[in-house]
């Protein structure tokens, strides 16, 4: 058995966030029926394609978001798909959407709806800035949502515009933070019969989380002192991004274990300069300077796997900074198990990362590749008790 | 009264830095009691500060999420409000008791007997050091749940490799994914993103365990290797390798779907980044339409209806031209005004907005996002609110921010039970105490 294996998700949600929320549920067991509008989650058409060739049955991130999921095309706009979507809320124990606000309720499908077919039948919403307040309306794309909630203004030089993370991992954060939500809401809905209208804004999930938004903003409150942009250069022994014989190293904080950074060295001769040792020395600048170019020295003759198990050896806080290729081909990772591998119709063998935690007892397992757009319209809604000609209305013909 | 989705939950928060205490803190938020046992003779870097008693200069000399304390003095008790340690810890409970030594461990496994989870995310070893391992807790509790959060995971060549959230980033990636596309790499800020996830799938994992308790009566082990689990924000360019074996590299601003324009530019500013007083502003274009409504919304310049930027190749192709163009309009403008401007338009676009600027943004007053809360040591400051908003088992900051051994009678009294004698006993040999030792630096 699988721990979440009791457990049906009517998941409306789609494009990245809402899609990382429900996957985790599905990873770990859940019954997490897609509903796809006819045409489909418009994460099918992001790439990276399957030969960089746009297809909707071929988009590395939908198929990322969506495995271990059934697909059940609905046309809403029709009472036939809203229908099927009644029968398939009373076979749910939760229900989660991602349309803009108003939208469900314009067709007659908000959060009444659901109440009154199961008055404990908890309903997640996400939204860019949640379901109230002058922004409401507001679009956020990975970047602005990160630019405005994010800690973005601290990112880059200082005399250059701030810069984001990489890909859309901000809408991965927030995926992540929804999925605790949502399990908030599982939990109250089966421990207590509560069932309430979730309403889960993804710019405070940036706001008040945890990459440092929560801290600068009390640090303000506490000192009056604002959040500055420093790149990552200097302050410590080591401490920042080094340059080495085949790439990079981040020793970030690394200096605050002198004893440990001089035995990652050997001892080497010129860290016996007194001022290197000075608490207060430590401090200054141009000796901080100094020391780096000793330290820029011992990186540049090592590569970086070299200087990574230099450091894990003398217990130094260090990473080398991989390429894709160099997570792929390592066979650490390899060895652990942190790859998976599926098959699906359209992109022949996939692998991808596996398991997000390993749970002793009901843990997770990829059961089924991402699903075509619509696979399972015909199983679920039958499952439902739909008749044929009800699950082709319903579909919009697609079934 | 209203029901927490997780009251009656009891969680030992042995945690350090940041992954583990957010976990433990969404747990609390949803209503689980949080405990954090802490030691008057052992200070965990970056948990409560760097020091214990750090010297005015270094909090001066700290960036502000580091060292921005009350007044940017270092006080009685800057343990009790490091800004980090602070935003971490409300609906948390404190006790002292030292793990080293029979009788603290004995306390610990009579708090264990009472719990339902532990969660820790120290250095592989740090655990093992002290006596505390699964089997340990399992006989002092067979229904316990234990998260652990390696870095790299239990086993394979990089499980006693040290790192922050940052260095296991580097590893996964993301160090090399973002950042100036012209720019050395080492211009790179820390960011701790793989603090955030970790920390979030931490709770999300103490719940899908406490639902498989529910249904089976079995605890268990869990294992966060923190760095796998970062992998996920990394999809777009892990699933490239994947499929097509090609390399991704930093792309800066732009999409990393390829529809443009997608940047920050700047904006009228009040001072310069020497005071975080310069602005800027986010601009994701995503279609042809949107294109169009930016050109209009903009007072339609000719170059916003130039047919080289008519579609989506066309911009993409031209996006270093079109940079320089918006951001010849955009200098003039002042941020939120222009925000308001093309968000009615119907396009998203955003202010960088530094910290500071969080307090009279109009969205998070109407929706009252911020939180009051009054800590002794501290004082009374608005704090960030919650991720989500469960209307009928709210979150609710009932236990601001924790000092130190703030909650020794409650643990020792109300939920160990000792006796008098015992708490005087342990009160004597310095388990239970309300600041660090004198000889913690």
């Amino acid at each position: 058995m699988q721990a979440l294996d009791n457990v049906r998700i009517l998941d409306l949600t789609h494009h990245i966030a809402g899609p990382y929320a429900t996957r985790l549920f599905a990873d770990f067991g859940a019954d997490v029926i897609k509903i796809e509008q006819p045409g489909g989650d418009i994460a099918r058409q992001l790439g990276p394609f399957k030969g960089d060739v746009p297809h909707p049955e071929k988009s590395g991130t939908f198929f990322y978001l969506n495995c271990n999921k059934r697909s059940v095309v609905l046309d809403l706009k029709t009472g036939e798909g809203r229908e099927a979507l009644g029968a398939l809320a009373l076979t749910a124990d939760l229900v989660v959407e991602s349309f803009a606000p108003g939208k469900l309720d314009g067709l007659g499908l908000g959060y009444g709806f659901f109440h009154a077919l199961k008055p404990d039948l908890p309903v997640v919403s996400l939204t860019n800035f949640g379901q109230t307040g002058p922004y409401r309306d507001f679009k956020l794309t990975d970047l602005t949502l990160y630019a405005f909630a994010g800690e973005m203004y601290s990112m880059g030089e200082t005399d250059r515009e701030p810069i984001k993370m990489a890909g859309t991992a901000a809408l991965f954060e927030s995926g992540a933070a929804a999925a605790v939500g949502i399990m908030g809401a599982l939990f109250a809905s089966k421990r207590f019969s509560v069932g309430q209208h979730v309403d889960v804004s993804l710019a405070e999930t940036h706001f008040g989380g945890v990459d440092r938004r929560h801290a600068t903003a009390i640090a303000f409150q506490f000192s009056g002192r604002k959040t500055i942009r420093l790149g990552s250069h200097g302050g410590g022994m080591p401490h920042g991004i080094y340059p080495c014989a085949d790439g990079y190293v981040d020793f970030t904080n690394a200096g605050l274990r002198p004893n440990r950074v001089a035995e990652m060295l050997n001892h080497a001769a010129w860290l016996d300069d007194p001022r290197f040792s000075d608490p207060v020395q430590r401090m200054n600048p141009d000796v901080i300077e100094e020391w780096n170019g000793h330290f820029i020295g011992w990186c540049i003759e090592r590569t970086k796997r070299e200087i990574w198990e230099e450091a894990r050896r003398a217990k130094v806080m260090c990473g080398p900074m991989f390429t894709m290729e160099d997570l792929f081909t390592d066979d650490a990772f390899r060895n652990r198990g942190f790859w998976a591998s599926t098959q699906h119709s359209e992109l022949g063998d996939v692998t991808l990362p596996g398991r997000p935690f390993i749970m002793q007892k009901g843990g997770w397992e990829l059961r089924r590749a991402a699903p075509l757009l619509g696979q399972h319209t015909v199983e679920v809604l039958t499952e439902a008790g739909l008749s044929p000609a009800q699950i082709s209305a319903a579909s919009g013909g697609a079934a | 009264m209203t029901h927490k989705p997780l009251e009656g939950i009891r969680v030992i928060d042995l945690c350090v830095v940041w992954a583990g205490p957010f976990a433990t803190m969404l747990l609390g938020d949803l209503g689980a009691e949080i405990i954090k046992p802490e030691n008057p003779f052992v200070f965990q870097p970056m948990t409560r500060g760097a020091m214990a008693r750090p010297p005015q200069m270094l909090v001066t000399n700290s960036i502000a999420w580091a060292g921005g304390l009350p007044n940017n003095e270092v006080g009685q008790r800057p343990w009790d409000y490091n800004p980090t340690f602070v935003s971490l810890y409300r609906n948390k409970k404190s006790f002292t008791v030292d793990l080293r030594r029979p009788e603290g461990m004995d306390i610990l496994g009579r708090l264990v007997a009472e719990s339902d989870v532990v969660y820790e995310n120290n250095a592989t070893g740090t655990m093992e050091g002290l006596g505390i391992t699964y089997d340990w807790l399992k006989a002092a509790n067979p229904r316990i749940i234990l998260v652990r959060v390696p870095a790299y995971g239990s086993d394979g060549p990089y499980a006693r490799a040290r790192a922050l959230g940052v260095h296991l980033e580097a590893v996964m990636g993301h160090s090399l994914l973002r950042g100036y596309p012209d720019a050395d790499p080492s211009s790179n800020t820390a960011i701790f993103s793989g603090d955030y996830v970790a920390g979030a799938q931490g709770a999300f994992a103490v719940m899908t365990a406490l639902w498989h308790r529910d249904r089976t009566g079995e605890g268990q082990l869990i294992e966060i290797a923190q760095a796998e689990n970062a992998a996920c924000m990394f999809t777009q360019a892990i699933m490239d390798y994947s499929l097509n074996g090609k390399t991704q590299g930093a792309n800066g601003n732009r999409d990393v779907h390829g529809r443009a324009p997608s940047g920050v530019y700047p904006a009228v500013s009040p001072g310069t980044s020497a005071t975080s007083d310069d602005r800027w502003i986010a601009i994701s274009i995503e279609d042809d339409d949107q294109w169009q409504a930016f050109g209009e919304a903009i007072g339609s310049p000719a170059w916003a209806s130039d047919p080289r930027f008519s579609t989506n190749a066309g911009r993409l192709e031209h996006h270093d031209e079109l940079d320089q163009l918006i951001s010849a309009y955009t200098a003039g403008q002042n941020d939120y005004d222009l925000m308001h401007r093309l968000q009615g338009a119907g396009v998203s676009a955003t202010p960088v907005l530094e910290a500071s600027r969080m307090f009279t943004d109009p969205q998070l007053r109407s929706r009252g996002f911020f939180r009051s809360q009054t800590q002794a040591a501290a004082g009374t400051h608005e704090y960030v609110g919650p991720l989500w908003n469960l209307p009928e088992t709210p979150v609710e900051f009932l236990q601001p921010p924790v000092m130190f051994g703030e909650h020794n009678d409650y643990v020792y009294r109300d939920v160990l039970k000792v006796s008098d004698d015992e708490y005087a006993s342990l009160k004597a040999g310095g388990h239970i105490a309300t600041e660090y030792d004198s000889s913690v630096l």
